[in-house]
């Protein structure tokens, strides 16, 4: 992952919690792929009936589309399910844009190489007034410069992230292939904590 | 500099820190259920590795687990897979399930303080946010997502970040009538749905201390609640007095070794935090909440907030919860009817709230327009009830005493909560469709659900006693 040109998908609310990313009754399966079409399931379609989607909800919404998630401030709030990263993923999004991210939520994200960019309130406001008075807009979010843009306004912000995060998501590797390095280390703190 | 509790079990269980990176914590204990687990293990499969320390690792069924008929097979399709799936895997990559129809099966969080597992000092892990409760023993401990469950199941380790760390005293005097439950709501009303995100939460003070184990269970439960990563309270005469005699807790010298340990596990005296909260525990009333995120709670004497007098910026998240809700900005809370009250969940469903809301109901009858579930949280609690006798006062109420599991938490087993029905709930979480597809939730006590299972609303429990 480096760099990312999309047009976003707005959805303007705030404390998004993992519920309504995917409610609990869609998290029966044993796999990570097909979370998708469950995403936002209870705000996307009228009385849970996938033919009648709710003509209002961004998603359903033909002038939005891209690979750019915005959403309000506490993204990803409540349970750890990682279904929720899963199916954010699934249904296309590289990135989410938030002014605040719920910490289980980010690390989630970041292990499924799904972008969390944390943005000002202020910066965060632009964006949606930006993509509102021109859905075609892009954002561009440039990892190794830590940078995101609208390249309409060209206004920018720099977002933080780990390096250590950082390095795994532009080169593709991932904590688990760390750990399993280190098991001879882990072996031998295991040991020296049994002596004592 | 002195340190914090948080810092002398953080220490003790690192292994090793990146450069400018997180830490690798060794995890003591790790706890699964059906619903986070299984693509876990399909990652081990994947990589031919098998489960590092399966001695470790302790497995239940709990959230897709139907609360009546225990004994049949589950009937919905999908949640039958999930929990046959977690049977193959764990005698597969043998790990200890305490599955359905085990004596020791129960919520993940109920049974792992009840078996001695969760012991002080430890770092405990699970693929569920409300591994906070296990801080209750002066341990951190705090939910993972699945790919994170892969690591510890593979490495006994994870990468973390110290968080931040937050110290809330609450001292004084409690009310009558008021609960840990209450404690707990109210913190996170003044602190909001995301207060604490990046903190690690200390919670002390001489209020807190006066809480038996599984009164600051349910505080340490709900600290994901207000964002943080866990929450936890140093152990002391009350939690090695709740340890001694448990199935798993270290046993004659053992036991000696351990206490030595345990008594080490308190904040210094001059120990420094990022941020310090106090609270006067008279301040505190019997708590009820009205929106849709756990911050959005009142006292129950209180009207729910004017909508005009919210920052302007707040409103349109307000005004969408309220109508959700079905409720109006200004109108008290009391006197609100509902149409079920749900007494279980990782929050309340031990055996002290059980008896709590049995000498409440005793001689009482249900009103008319309520149903009644009691969901014991784990099969041992369930026993007790029986032992005691509390499940011939529950029927005699009109209260269904059913068999333990997540249940009504969750709309993810049978029990859901209709579409548009009130629910007055000791569990944890109020969002939208949490009990099912546009349920409506009242967090609350198990004393106030106990009010509203006898009165038909929501009531105040002062007015009992
Ligand atoms: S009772 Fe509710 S909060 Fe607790 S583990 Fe089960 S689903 Fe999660």
């Amino acid at each position: 992952m480096q760099q990312i040109k999309s047009r976003a998908v707005p959805v303007r609310m705030e404390n998004i919690d993992t519920d309504q990313i995917i409610p609990a009754r869609f998290l029966k399966a044993t796999s990570r792929e097909g979370f998708g079409k469950n995403l936002f399931r209870d705000w996307r379609y009228e009385n849970d009936d996938e033919n009648s989607p709710k003509a209002d909800f961004p998603l359903n919404d033909p002038r939005w589309s891209g690979t750019i998630l915005v959403a309000g401030k506490n993204f990803g709030c409540g349970s750890s399910r990682e279904h929720a990263a899963w199916a954010i993923k699934d249904a296309g999004f590289e990135v989410v844009v938030s002014s605040f991210f719920a910490d289980i939520f980010r690390n989630n994200a970041l292990n499924n190489f799904l972008l969390p960019v944390q943005v000002s309130e202020k910066f965060l406001q632009q964006i949606f007034e930006a993509v509102d008075a021109d859905p075609s807009t892009e954002l561009s979010v440039d990892l190794p410069a830590q940078m995101i843009t609208i390249t309409t306004t060209g206004v920018s912000e720099s977002f933080d992230i780990n390096p250590y995060k950082k390095t795994c998501l532009i080169n593709g590797y991932d904590d688990i292939d760390y750990l399993i390095n280190m098991m001879p280390e882990i072996e031998s703190f295991e040991a020296d904590r049994a002596a004592v | 500099m002195g340190k914090t509790l948080f810092d002398k079990i953080w220490e003790s269980h690192v292994v090793k820190t990146i450069e400018g990176g997180p830490s690798v914590l060794y995890i003591d204990r790790h706890f699964i259920h059906e619903v986070t687990s299984p693509q876990a293990f399909n990652g081990l499969r994947k990589r031919g590795m098998p489960v590092f320390r399966p001695q470790q690792v302790v497995a239940t069924a709990d959230h897709n687990v139907p609360t009546l008929n225990q004994e049949l097979p589950i009937r919905e399709e999908l949640s039958r897979k999930q929990v046959d799936m977690l049977v193959k895997n764990c005698a597969e990559f043998g790990i200890e399930l305490y599955g359905l129809g085990h004596p020791y099966q129960g919520i993940v969080h109920v049974i792992g303080p009840e078996l001695g597992v969760t012991q002080p000092g430890m770092t405990i892990v699970c693929g569920d946010s409300h591994t906070s409760t296990h801080g209750a023993f002066g341990t951190i401990a705090f939910g993972i997502g699945t790919s994170e469950v892969e690591m510890v199941l593979t490495t006994q380790c994870l990468l973390q970040s110290r968080p931040k760390l937050m110290r809330i005293n609450v001292d004084g005097q409690l009310n009558p009538g008021v609960l840990s439950k209450d404690i707990i709501l109210y913190i996170i009303s003044l602190l909001s749905a995301s207060g604490a995100t990046g903190y690690f939460v200390e919670y002390a003070g001489s209020a807190i201390r006066s809480l038996s184990m599984e009164g600051r269970m349910t505080i340490c439960n709900m600290s994901i609640e207000m964002g943080a990563r866990g929450g936890l309270i140093a152990p002391d005469e009350t939690t090695f007095d709740y340890m001694k005699g448990r199935q798993f807790a270290p046993a004659g010298e053992a036991w000696e070794k351990a206490l030595a340990h345990w008594r080490t596990l308190h904040t210094d005296d001059d120990a420094v935090f990022d941020l310090e909260i106090n609270i006067n525990a008279a301040d505190i009333e019997p708590m009820v909440t009205y929106g849709t995120n756990p911050g959005m709670g009142i006292g129950v004497s209180k009207n729910i907030p004017a909508q005009a007098s919210l920052p302007e910026n707040e409103r349109g998240n307000f005004a969408k919860a309220l109508q959700y809700m079905g409720l109006k900005d200004g109108q008290p809370i009391k006197g609100q009817a509902v149409d079920y009250v749900f007494i279980g969940s990782c929050t309340n469903s031990r055996i002290e709230d059980l008896r709590l809301v049995a000498d409440f109901v005793r001689g009482k009858q249900k009103a008319d327009n309520v149903e009644v579930w009691i969901v014991p949280g784990s099969k041992q609690v369930e026993q007790a009830a029986r032992a005691e006798g509390l499940d011939q006062i529950f029927e005699a109420a009109g209260f269904m005493l059913r068999q333990p599991g997540c249940s009504a938490c969750l709309g993810m087993n049978e029990d859901k909560i209709p579409a548009g029905k009130y629910c007055i709930s000791t569990s944890n979480r109020n969002f939208e469709g949490r009990q099912g597809p546009n349920a409506r939730t009242l967090l609350a006590s198990p004393l106030t659900a106990a009010v509203a299972a006898v009165t038909g609303h929501v009531g105040d429990v002062r007015e009992f006693i």
